[in-house]
């Protein structure tokens, strides 16, 4: 699970996306051919917005309430990431920003997951 | 490409079955196939099995082989192969079995799907698998959550409800006791639903299906074969597949299944149809909310009406368009790797007029087989 | 014409995180059995804060980084070396600067490592950010103290051991210059944690005069005396807070007024914040000074050691944005009961 993770750590930290200069559209995760334009695509990663609102949301009851929420950020991309806060403060449409927080731990002894959640923004 | 009719159809009972291994659920489906097309089994010619992941839910590979072994098909040495996309590779490897025969390359094959979950692992993890393990998986977003954030989605767009949903379970956990094959033989109320705790906000545990043991398997033959050998050939007028974005971010409308729509439209125009025509159908009920979907993109219904149907009861049984009375993924259990197939066996008795007390009155119906949130859909139609 | 003052070094920006959660000193004492109103006259603290269970030292170091970064707009690839200083780094062997550095876009040509000094790890970066910049080795250096302290359950210490931290982009031009540091260190056991042990110990009123006041006062007449500076000089005065009373005592015994420490006297709202508490008392404080306010900072750290700075504020911070002040965060609460900050501690698994 090591190399997976750590691979693609620059992503999971922070919020980054490709954009492609051919066909304009914004894609999450960033990817090094565009699919919609495939072969004439010219695709380069891009920083994404900070901030975005929820468009849909779950709170998952096993154990600890987990919330997990589909995002637009302000670019119009979406995401879907985890909310960090009280599932009474999450609806539809509201504001929420980027946050850095651990996703868990390959258990006592392994490596802890760190990466991009979500917090209500204000 | 030549026609090609389901000349054969097993399934295995659906459910935690303990007592039989993997081996032991396939072969009794494969066998009931045989003895129902009346066939010795030499006449096979080729096998495609359609499993999700025998590595992680037995520890064991190279499950055709396995399969041909057991079934005494490894003798004539024929190809088995095994075809995967979650819990859609039923559907596939009907699919897969029917390209070998409409092609001309073979006149009979058996297309088999099976799925043992009980012995190792844990079920939902690994059919969670079929999500983008990377992006969604890493983040929480399971099976049941995905599911959740579209049906509380399509609550708000269109005004569908918790009782809507309930509902569909109502309807198939209904069917579900006419079924002997079926893993839930008991009616439940929409209270019952509501009442069950929450797995995934707004889901509760009776809106999503169980994922079981079962195994199912269907032999398919050229028209000409077909003829020979049985009175009641069930043709298979259209059989497609198509895909879409696998994480539902990368999705603009995650409230349609591009896949499904596709996927149906090519099976129309390949049928010659329209949805007005499908009489009855088998669809992948692993959540609630797929079912409504699976009403709206398939052309049952306009999008954001899917839950009238089940309001209105046109889907149940004694209405104009029943679907799922097998009882579904919800009240049979959903055997991953079995599923599509087991959809072609019910549409199969449907249309031969052999579905004891579910019967429907129906001459042509549609089976839709998805995996995961929708990446993969395979549609299958089917006329006596 | 005026000719600029290129090699004035120090801090070019700051930025601070305090996890939302707080519990009161009450809620602890009622499961102890104890007297709460006591433990509040006595140690002068109220609350302190409780990090979110998804939360530990490298999110908040992160969060107070990004801060810093977003505060003065500098390309987080200039910075040239990135030190962690906690004594709450969540592996024992892996580096929490690493996370930090990879969260903010450094890049990888840094010079990077953790530090460890008790509470004065954070001051101790601060002071290598310095050098490296007054060499010319770095351009910017970022320099953090942040801790999700550890009290055995019980324990006096753990009314005040609580969440937070802080972080200071080092660079030439800043909004606050560092004048002078100066340090005083002995070797002096009054707190520490053995290897794999999950709590530390201490050595109760030993903490207090042969190691907290000893370090404090020698650091900051040290200070003084070597840069010419009287407690007047000063606008503003910051001490390490292991509680409010210590810094209290160790301002009168040096000659300053409660008005010069008052507005980082962080300690009271949120307790010991660890390699986080001067820290965030600088923040607060720099989050209300003037150009050419002069403020003393001087941590301490158990083992033992004091870093003392004089910083004066430039010209430069009428320009840079500070809000949300420190003591708006502060504000920013949610109230948790005892099992629930277990639960956030980790303490009690599922």
């Amino acid at each position: 699970m090591v190399p997976r993770f750590w691979r693609k750590i620059k992503y999971r930290y922070d919020l980054k996306g490709s954009y492609c200069e051919n066909c304009g559209n914004y894609h999450y995760p960033p990817r090094n051919f565009c699919p919609v334009c495939r072969r004439r695509g010219r695709v380069k990663e891009v920083e994404l917005p900070d901030e975005g609102r929820v468009l849909s949301y779950t709170i998952i009851r096993e154990g600890e309430p987990c919330i997990v929420a589909l995002i637009e950020l302000d670019n119009g991309i979406r995401i879907i990431s985890q909310l960090s806060c009280d599932p009474s403060e999450v609806e539809i449409g509201i504001r929420v920003r980027k946050a850095f927080r651990r996703y868990g731990e390959d258990g006592e002894e392994g490596i802890i997951n760190y990466g991009t959640k979500f917090v209500p923004a204000n | 490409m030549r026609r090609v009719a389901v000349v054969g159809v097993g399934c295995s009972k659906f459910g935690e079955l303990w007592e039989r291994g993997f081996r032991d659920i396939v072969l009794e489906a494969g066998a009931e196939a045989l003895a129902d097309a009346e066939l010795e089994g030499r006449e096979i010619e080729a096998m495609y099995v359609g499993n999700m992941s025998g590595g992680r839910y037995l520890g064991q590979e190279h499950i055709a082989a396995l399969i041909a072994d057991y079934s005494g098909l490894a003798e004539f040495g024929i190809p088995a192969t095994r075809v995967e996309a979650a819990d859609a590779s039923g559907g596939l490897a009907v699919r897969q079995a029917y390209m070998a025969v409409a092609s001309g390359l073979h006149e009979i094959v058996i297309a088999a799907g099976a799925e043992k979950v009980t012995d190792v692992g844990d079920p939902m993890e690994i059919l969670s698998a079929s999500v983008d393990m990377e992006w969604e998986g890493f983040v929480g977003g399971n099976l049941p959550a995905l599911y959740a954030i579209i049906a509380r989605m399509h609550m708000e767009s269109f005004g569908t409800t918790e009782e809507d949903l309930a509902m569909v379970s109502v309807k198939n956990h209904r069917n579900g006791v006419k079924n002997p094959k079926a893993q839930f033989r008991r009616e439940i109320k929409v209270d019952d639903v509501l009442r069950s705790p929450y797995v995934a906000e707004p889901l509760k545990l009776l809106d999503c299906a169980s994922i079981s043991d079962g195994a199912a398997a269907v032999i398919l033959a050229s028209e000409d074969v077909a003829r020979e050998i049985t009175d009641t050939p069930v043709y298979i007028e259209a059989c497609t597949q198509a895909s879409d974005y696998i994480a539902l971010h990368s999705r603009k409308d995650i409230l349609t299944m591009k896949a499904v729509v596709k996927a149906a439209r090519d099976a129309y125009k390949l049928a010659r149809i329209e949805a007005k025509d499908i009489q009855v159908a088998e669809v992948h009920d692993s959540f609630t909310i797929a079912e409504i979907l699976a009403y709206e993109d398939l052309g049952f219904s306009e999008k954001g009406n899917g839950a009238e149907l089940i309001r209105e009861g046109v889907t149940e049984i004694g209405g104009d368009l029943p679907v799922n009375p097998s009882g579904g993924l919800k009240a049979c259990g959903h055997a991953v790797g079995a599923t599509g197939v087991r959809q072609i066996v019910e549409l199969t008795l449907q249309l031969r007029g052999d579905a004891e007390k579910r019967q429907v009155d129906a001459e042509r119906g549609l089976a839709l087989s998805i995996g995961g949130t929708g990446a993969t859909a395979v549609v299958s139609i089917l006329g006596r | 014409m005026v000719k600029e003052e290129v090699c004035m070094t120090g801090i070019l920006s700051y930025g601070s995180y305090i996890p939302k959660f707080r519990i009161r000193v009450e809620e602890i004492a009622r499961v102890w059995g104890e007297d709460a109103e006591k433990i509040k006259s006595g140690l002068g603290v109220y609350e302190k804060s409780v990090p979110g269970i998804d939360e530990d030292a490298a999110t908040i170091a992160v969060e107070a980084a990004r801060e810093a970064i977003s505060r003065s707009k500098i390309d987080p690839s200039e910075i040239g070396a990135v030190f962690v200083g906690s004594e709450s780094h969540p592996y024992a062997v892996k580096p929490t600067a690493t996370i930090v550095g990879e969260a903010i876009g450094a890049g990888n040509e840094y010079f990077s490592a953790d530090l460890e000094f008790a509470c004065k790890a954070g001051s101790a970066g601060m002071q290598i950010c310095y050098a490296m910049v007054k060499s010319g080795m770095i351009k910017y250096g970022l320099a953090i103290g942040a801790d999700t302290s550890q009290a055995r359950p019980g324990d006096a210490l753990e009314y005040a051991a609580a969440a937070g931290g802080a972080a200071f982009i080092i660079g030439n031009n800043p909004i606050a210059e560092i004048e002078a540091t100066y340090s005083y260190t002995s070797d002096t056991p009054d707190f520490w944690r053995r290897d794999l042990q999950p709590y530390p110990s201490h050595g109760g009123r030993f903490t207090g005069l042969p190691a907290y006041f000893r370090h404090v006062i020698s650091a900051a007449k040290g200070l003084m005396e070597r840069h010419d500076f009287k407690p007047e000089d000063f606008d503003y005065a910051v001490f390490h807070m292991p509680n409010a009373k210590f810094p209290v005592r160790a301002a009168k015994m040096l000659g300053f007024s409660s008005e010069q420490i008052n507005p980082g006297l962080v300690v009271k709202a949120i307790g010991n914040t660890y390699s986080g508490s001067s820290l965030l008392g600088l923040c607060a404080t720099l989050d209300i000074a003037e150009p050419d306010d002069r403020i003393l900072l001087v941590s301490f750290g158990s083992g033992a050691g004091s870093d003392a700075f004089a910083i004066r504020v430039t010209d430069k911070i009428e320009s840079y944005p500070r809000e949300p002040a420190v003591w708006d965060k502060i504000e920013r609460k949610v109230y948790v009961d005892y099992a629930i900050y277990l639960k956030h501690r980790r303490k009690i698994k599922a």
